[in-house]
């Protein structure tokens, strides 16, 4: 199901945690198979559950809390864009607009090419840097303007 | 303890009491929804908040500990006023649909509203709608109506031992549901019905049949598992509508299983008995009652005075009533016949000489709960008596060791800290071996009865659970079903009684049926002389008498039984369904009440006797089986048949004192030889099969339980039979032969084939325990 490599990563997180708690290493494991397999199938959160000795239920309860879990597919770039009040005020909103218009999609949606999906974040700590967003959960773009999106974007759309 | 004031009056808590505990104790009432006195604290539903003096703002009674002189005020304005405030935002979503909503006139939240909500809703926009989710045959889902208490979700995770519910998502968006696709298994799972505040889990079987305020509701006594679970049963123009839990803290709490709960469906079964009825010539006539009594009372007398009255034999179900079971081997027993018994799947009689008493749980079903030691003997403790598998459950968090031997390693989804997988045939070894290892742990002398029988050495399993035994403060050694029917359960008992003295411990057995205690009570047990069960059927008879059991499922050994019953002169059956494997071997049958329509007495397995009326008038010409064998008696001129009422059996059955009678001590048994044999078979009753009243529920049928049998056996048993996992295979043993699908369950002991009994594809096959073979086809 999941790589070696995943599951040595994963293992490494369930050894910060005592024997009989390894459940506690779930967020990070559930990380861990979706950065492997680009999103969390139900299969998939079922194998990390059945790894760490826990009801799957109860993993996927965690992976549905958490909105940087994805459980439907993405596309390769997500980017989600955080439309809380401050960055609201310094045109989040006004850069989600612009990426809609220039992708062509709502929020929750992916380009037909598979490339890019949007999605509506919460606040990431930054807000000094408003705009912001988010590049497959992992990368934190700041000040988003117009030209910084469109630079984004074609960086992300060349490869 | 803890000085507090609540609402002004003062009283004293223990430590660690919440404002709630308080409250109940004070005899104040705090409207709640997630709050559950045998759950965890979830403190989600925001219902039960209070005024706490120096609290800046209301507080959750439920989740607040109580601090020494707190003043709290359940029903000053700002309390009120926070509670109807949480009422108004729980009303947000919850849709107006109480006139076709199942709990409506049973809701908390019809009622709490009632008390607590405004006369409209402020609320214009749109509420939330939820999916249903599919939680199988038992529970129907409204999931819009969920108001998210979690207490179903912390249910399945805490009482019933698996989490099989879940809240996901979050805030607004956050639903209950189980994981994608499953359902709810759990054999408990009914009890999330009872549990939910709303109408968002109701019961499936009942949906839309009748309103709670239509039924009248009695009480009565479950006629299956030998806790005796206390019900309510409601019904509707004498028809059984559903069954509820009777909170009894003694001995099911506010619990039931789902067989207690659900298999009144059983008893408006289309194959009721409902008339008597007579076979002429091969053909099956319906007859008057009278018509029927005197045929009977006629054969019987004529079997008796043709080849005298050991020619007769009586076979009682033991989920029969004391009173019925009293009365049965008292006609026998008139009729000069000492062929009496009621332990039908049993195959080990040798014990019967040599018992001190009835053999039961030892101890109260209460005291589980004290217990921090237990070794359990041959078992499907969760199948076999699901209420006393949650309370080794709740007792195994607090710290009870729990030991296992036996031939299956089911999960009981509780911690089992030590197994000895053996063969049925090896328990007795390995029970001997724990005897030696905790003889030499203590330094004692083993009972001189065994000394000689004991293995010379103790193997690391036994001493494992031997060192687990000896470390114990309360420790109870139970036997359980497939102990007790083992061939060599004489035995089995007289170790696990030496185990239990040397270690200071209770010994148990924790008993199949209803009225397994009672039977021994009501003295439904074969005379000196007597023929058991198995001697009955073995030494086949001219005439049988059949009370409540059906002889392809209810007996040790279907092959056997048939054979007898088939070849007797005279079969009488009194029965409430018209079973076909009656059919077959009867010559009449008589159609007696189940438990919710006869009054009785079933003696639970802690020797705790409940005596029930009935609830509904009997369907049909169905009469009570102890009114049956009264005018039976009337009608063979038998003295001391003119009883009242069923007390007046009782009160003779059960005269004295119960607690002295029962004992599980036995004496010398003569030893056993046992033949080795290449495939031993295992023997399970599956929960859903168990009886004839259970067995006929529509719904139970379709849970995961009631699954067609297939045979198991251990990857390397399938590997030595040379038989692959999931192939079909032909079982065969003295007196039968079934096919069936094996599956590979590293849960069996080694040279096993598990093959569950109790159901017609294996009703085929013949003895419960001894060897089997396995062949492919």
């Amino acid at each position: 199901m999941l790589s070696q490599e995943s599951l040595q990563q994963i293992d490494r997180e369930v050894a910060k945690y005592p024997p009989e708690q390894k459940q506690s290493a779930v967020m990070a494991a559930l990380r861990i198979a979706q950065v492997e397999k680009g999103w969390l199938a139900n299969e998939t959160i079922e194998f990390v559950a059945n790894y760490l000795g826990m009801p799957p239920i109860a993993a996927y309860e965690v992976a549905s809390f958490y909105n940087m879990y994805d459980l439907q597919p993405v596309g390769r770039h997500k980017i989600t864009v955080c439309t809380n009040l401050p960055c609201a005020l310094s045109g989040g909103v006004h850069a989600a607009e612009y990426l809609k218009e220039k992708l062509g999609i709502d929020f929750n949606e992916t380009t037909p090419d598979g490339l890019f999906t949007l999605k509506e974040g919460e606040c990431m700590g930054a807000c000094g840097d408003a705009p912001v967003l988010l590049h497959n959960n992992h990368r934190m773009c700041s000040w988003m303007t117009k030209e910084r999106i469109d630079q984004l974007l074609a960086e992300l759309g060349g490869k | 303890m803890l000085e507090i004031e609540i609402d002004g009056k003062q009283l004293a808590v223990e430590d660690g009491s919440t404002v709630m505990d308080a409250a109940t104790q004070a005899g104040v009432y705090i409207p709640h929804f997630c709050y559950h006195k045998k759950l965890s604290i979830a403190a989600s539903c925001r219902m039960c908040l209070v005024q706490v003096e120096k609290a800046p703002k209301p507080l959750p009674a439920c989740a607040t500990p109580v601090t020494a002189g707190m003043k709290v005020w359940t029903r000053s304005e700002a309390a009120i006023k926070a509670q109807k405030g949480v009422m108004e935002f729980l009303l947000i979503n919850h849709p107006l649909d109480c006139p076709i909503c199942d709990q409506g006139g049973e809701c908390q939240l019809q009622d709490i509203a009632v008390g607590y909500g405004g006369v409209t809703s402020r609320y214009q926009e749109e509420k939330r709608v939820v999916f249903n989710k599919n939680l199988g045959p038992l529970v129907s889902t409204d999931m819009t109506r969920c108001i998210n208490c979690t207490r179903c979700v912390r249910f399945t995770t805490e009482i019933a031992g698996e989490m099989e519910l879940g809240q996901a998502f979050r805030g607004e968006h956050a639903e209950i549901m189980p994981f994608i696709e499953k359902t709810v298994d759990s054999e408990l799972s009914g009890n999330i019905i009872d549990l939910c505040p709303v109408g968002a889990l109701t019961s499936k079987p009942f949906r839309f049949s009748a309103r709670t305020w239509e039924m009248s509701r009695r009480r009565a006594v479950s006629p299956h598992d030998s806790l005796g679970a206390n019900l309510i049963v409601q019904t509707k123009h004498d028809v059984v509508m559903r069954v509820l839990p009777y909170e009894n803290e003694e001995l099911n709490e506010c619990w039931l299983s789902d067989k207690d709960r659900f298999s009144y469906e059983g008893l408006n079964s289309d194959e009721r008995l409902t008339t008597p009825q007579i076979k002429q010539g091969g053909e099956w006539k319906a007859v008057d009652w009278q018509t029927a009594l005197e045929f009977v009372a006629n054969g019987l007398a004529g079997v008796a005075r043709d080849h005298g009255g050991e020619a007769i034999g009586a076979l009682a179900s033991p989920h029969a009533t004391v009173e019925e079971l009293f009365l049965l081997q008292k006609l026998t027993r008139g009729l000069g016949s000492g062929n009496v018994d009621f332990r039908l799947r049993q195959s080990d009689f040798r014990a019967d000489a040599a018992r001190a008493g009835a053999p039961w749980l030892g101890m109260k079903v209460a005291e589980v709960g004290e217990l921090n030691r237990l070794l359990v003997i041959g078992s499907f403790l969760r199948k076999d008596n699901p209420l006393l598998a949650q309370r080794v459950r709740q007792a195994a968090r607090r710290g009870l060791h729990v030991s296992v031997v036996g031939p299956t390693a089911d999960d009981w989804l509780l911690p089992v800290r030590q197994r000895a997988l053996v063969a049925p045939s090896a328990m007795v070894d390995s029970l001997g071996q724990i005897v030696v290892a905790l003889a030499a742990e203590k330094g004692a002398e083993v009972d001189a009865l065994l000394r000689d029988r004991l293995p010379a050495q103790a193997g690391d399993e036994a001493r494992a659970i031997a060192a687990s035994l000896a470390s114990g403060r309360k420790v109870a050694v139970w036997l359980s079903n497939l102990a007790v029917q083992d061939r060599r359960a004489a035995e089995l008992q007289q170790l696990a009684n030496e185990i239990a003295r040397l270690c200071g411990g209770r010994a148990g057995v924790i008993g199949e049926a209803a009225n397994s205690v009672g039977g021994y009570l009501a003295a439904a047990l074969p005379s000196a002389g007597g023929l058991d069960a198995r001697g009955m059927l073995e030494q086949a008879r001219k005439a049988y008498v059949v009370l409540g059991a059906e002889p392809d499922l209810d007996f040790a050994n279907p092959a056997l039984t048939r054979a007898a019953l088939g070849t007797a002169q005279l079969v009488v059956a009194l029965s409430a369904f018209d079973a076909e494997s009656l059919r077959e071997v009867a010559d009449v049958m008589l159609p007696v009440a189940p438990f919710a329509e006869t009054s009785g007495t079933f003696v639970n397995c802690e020797g705790r006797a409940q005596s029930f009326v009935a609830v509904a008038r009997p369907q049909g010409d169905t009469r009570p089986a102890w009114k049956v064998l009264r005018v039976l008696g009337n009608l063979l001129a038998l003295p001391g048949f003119d009883y009242q009422d069923s007390e007046a059996v009782r009160d003779e059955a059960l005269a004295g004192d119960i607690a002295t009678r029962l004992d599980n001590r036995v004496g010398e048994i003569a030893p056993f030889a046992v033949v080795p044999a290449t495939c031993e078979r295992v023997t399970d009753v599956p929960i859903h099969f168990a009886d004839p009243l259970v067995r006929r529920a529509p719904a139970l049928a379709r849970s995961r339980d009631a699954a067609a049998p297939v045979a198991r056996a251990s990857a390397a048993t399938l590997a030595a039979l040379g038989v692959e996992a999931g192939a079909r295979v032909r079982l065969a043993q003295e007196g039968g032969r079934v096919d069936l699908a094996i599956v590979a369950d590293d849960g069996v002991a080694a040279g096993c084939v598990r093959v569950p009994a109790a159901h017609p594809a294996t009703a085929g096959l013949g003895a419960m325990s001894g060897a089997i073979s396995v062949e492919r086809i």
